[in-house]
């Protein structure tokens, strides 16, 4: 028999001891394993999906929550802006793409944001790089829809599928009557873009009850106007003359009365202008410089802010992750620590009851590091063995929570994708059991032979 | 292989700083397989002679020679491997190993003496105790007297040249009492093993050739 084998009987022997001490390293193990899934998912939230656009535009207040809501789908709604700083935008010649963002709908189904965007949206990468694959294809007349692969999946909608937007984010009792059809779902992308439903913007304004209310659009139109004059050259957003925008009466556009939307059944009611509002407008530049200046010219306007996404979740990075992951680590550690002392507490009340065991071993001739070597390896043992049982358990619940967080983060999750620092945690566990075994070792060393055969 | 004693002194300090001298023997010696029973009152250091024979204790002074071997001389780790090699024990009580099999009690025998582990030799030592049935069970499932028949063929299963007992029967009733000092005494014989047997019992020394009182040749100052 070899001393690993003489170590796990004498484990063995102790059933319930050892199993409650190696339990408490595997719940450890666990907590540690989910934390650090956990945080990867945080971590790639905000990493690996740092957006393809160079600025995001939005009402003024806080940069962040615009960046969260825009593009990662998170907070709360922030402030309309009207749609004619869209087109504004839109005829800037530093502007490379700029793509309406309309939120404020729901699926009724799933809670699923929807988005109303231009056709554009699909061409732009959503990340440097990558480009929006789809099943069916993109958006074309006014009740398309398309939606992300997480949609699909929750809700079993496939090209085909229709639905009614409710009203809200939070609350959605209030149904819409217009009926959109989904033409394409994406194909996944990993990033929150797989848990939105787009449809197209222009079906977006005919939903009822999505116009400013005209006194105030016409109040608002005006401000905005005025203010154009009042700047004069400076304009808005301080760039090249820009067409100003005229108020039209509704129809606003030729191309809503396609006579091709007639077989869906909608009443459409026509917007003009100035009573159409976006929630964002995503902003690639011609070149980063030119980024550079309209972010400055926007910003010193009075109706809008641009912020930089990148700056955004750099911040989010450095001031909250950052911080999170430090707190996962200390709080790790204190598991682990925790851990430790059960292990130690075992193996050490047990040596009282073992002396004999000890002094029959040497009485065999066991030499003292034989003795110490075995109550070493208990304490390995139970340490590795309860921290990869943890290991298991720890992915098991990811098995078990992956569909929830995908839902919730839109984030692909494999659950047995290992998390670099998990390899830490073989090397941090014998190191653990060895800083524990040694005490109880020491004790079998030592043992008084003679006095502990006869006690 | 025989056994030496030359001027062993043996003595405990007590807590109070006062020396207690248990053991002062000139000279004790033991033939190749001979069988000593050894008797003496309680408290006069039986086992503690064993022990320092055994090299589990190392007395204050003289020589403890085992074949060509002097104890005192060697190192621990070596007097530890020279006990697993060529010494076997055999106590009163508590001779197995709780976690382990009477098999695997035995094999553990052969674990400390770094001999690769003959699982055929100690079944026949088992068998040969009238253990075959029993090879499986934990101590705590094995009567005394099984506990005591699976420590004599533990006791033998490195064949040692020097087998010490300490009361082996002693907790075990009249009737395996004799049985298993009968295995003892057989045992020895047949792989010449000389035996220094501690015992309380007349009657057990009785059916000693050689029985030596402790008094008679220790003389502790
Ligand atoms: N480690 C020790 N420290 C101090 N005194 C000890 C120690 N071990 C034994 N003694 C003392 O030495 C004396 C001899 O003990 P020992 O166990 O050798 O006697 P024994 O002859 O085996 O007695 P018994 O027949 O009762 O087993 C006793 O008085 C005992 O109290
Ligand atoms: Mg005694």
């Amino acid at each position: 028999m070899n001393l690993v084998t003489i170590a796990w009987k004498s484990i063995r022997q102790r059933a319930l001891a050892s199993f409650l001490t190696a339990l408490s390293v595997a719940l450890g193990v666990t907590l540690m394993v989910s934390v650090l899934v956990v945080h990867g998912i945080v971590d790639r939230i905000f990493s690996q999906n740092a957006s393809g656009y160079h600025l995001v535009v939005g009402a003024k207040g806080s940069p962040l929550q615009l960046v969260l809501n825009t593009i990662y789908h998170l907070s709360s709604p922030v402030e309309n802006i009207p749609y004619l700083y869209y087109k504004e935008l839109k005829a800037n010649p530093r502007v490379q793409n700029a793509i309406p963002i309309c939120m404020g709908d729901v699926t009724l189904e799933g809670n699923f944001r929807i988005i109303g965007t231009s056709p554009e949206f699909f061409e732009v990468d959503y990340h440097p790089d990558k480009k929006f694959r789809v099943r069916g294809h993109f958006l074309e007349d006014d009740f398309d829809a398309v939606i992300g692969s997480q949609v699909a999946r929750t809700n079993g909608w496939n090209i085909g599928s229709t639905f009614q937007p409710a009203h809200g984010v939070a609350d959605s009792d209030h149904v819409h009557e217009e009926k959109f059809t989904v033409v394409g779902v994406l194909a996944p992308t990993g990033t929150p873009n797989d848990n939105g439903v787009y449809i197209h913007i222009d079906g977006f304004f005919q939903i009822a009850g999505h116009e400013k209310p005209a006194d105030e659009a016409a109040a608002k139109a005006a401000a905005f106007e005025v203010f154009q004059q009042q700047a004069g050259d400076k304009k808005n957003i301080a760039v090249e003359p820009t067409p100003e925008p005229e108020p039209k009466p509704a129809p606003a556009k030729e191309k809503h009365d396609h006579a091709g939307h007639d077989h869906h059944g909608h009443h459409h009611h026509e917007l003009p202008d100035e009573q159409k509002e976006v929630t964002a407008i995503l902003v690639n530049a011609k070149h980063i410089t030119a980024a550079i200046q309209l972010r400055a010219s926007i910003n010193e306007g009075p109706y809008a802010q641009a912020a930089v996404p990148f700056q955004e979740i750099n911040w989010i990075l450095n001031n909250v992750v950052g911080n999170v992951r430090t707190l996962l680590v200390i709080m790790t550690a204190l598991i682990l620590v925790v851990s430790g002392v059960g292990i130690f507490v075992s193996i050490y009340n047990s040596m009282a009851d073992r002396r004999r065991e000890i002094a029959v071993m040497r009485a065999l001739g066991a030499q003292r590091g034989t003795v110490f070597a075995i109550i070493f390896l208990e304490s390995i043992l139970l340490c590795v063995g309860g921290g990869l049982f943890g290991v298991l358990l720890g992915h098991g619940m990811v098995v078990i929570a992956a569909p929830i967080l995908e839902v919730r983060t839109g984030l692909l999750i494999d659950p047995w994708a290992f998390e670099k620092l998990e390899l830490v945690i073989l090397p941090v566990l014998i190191a653990l059991a060895s800083l524990v075994g040694i005490v109880p070792g020491m004790t079998a060393y030592r043992t008084d032979v003679a006095k502990a055969l006869h006690a | 292989m025989s056994l030496r004693l030359k001027d062993v002194r043996k003595s405990y300090v007590e807590q109070d700083g006062t020396r207690l001298p248990i053991l002062g023997i000139p000279e004790f010696t033991l033939q190749t397989g001979e069988q000593v029973a050894l008797v003496g009152e309680s408290g006069g250091g039986k086992t503690t002679l064993l022990n320092v024979i055994s090299g589990i204790t190392t007395p204050d002074a003289g020589q403890v020679v085992i074949g060509n071997t002097d104890l005192t001389k060697l190192s621990e780790p070596a007097r530890d491997r020279f006990r697993a090699l060529k010494i076997g024990f055999i106590f009163q009580t508590f001779n197995l190993l709780p976690a382990f099999t009477a098999l695997e009690n035995v094999l553990l025998g052969m674990s400390f003496s770094g001999q690769k582990s003959d699982t055929k030799r100690a079944k026949d030592l088992l068998a040969r105790v009238g253990l075959s049935h029993r090879l499986n069970h934990r101590p705590a499932t094995l009567s005394v007297g099984e506990q005591q028949r699976v420590a004599v063929a533990r006791s033998l299963v490195n064949r040692p040249a020097l087998l010490l007992a300490d009361e082996p029967t002693a907790s075990i009733d009249a009737q395996h009492q004799a049985t298993v000092l009968e295995l003892i005494r057989e045992a020895c014989h047949e792989h010449n093993c000389a035996l220094l047997l501690v015992t309380h019992s007349a009657e057990v020394a009785g059916q000693f050739q050689r029985v030596e009182r402790l008094k008679d040749f220790n003389h502790p100052q």
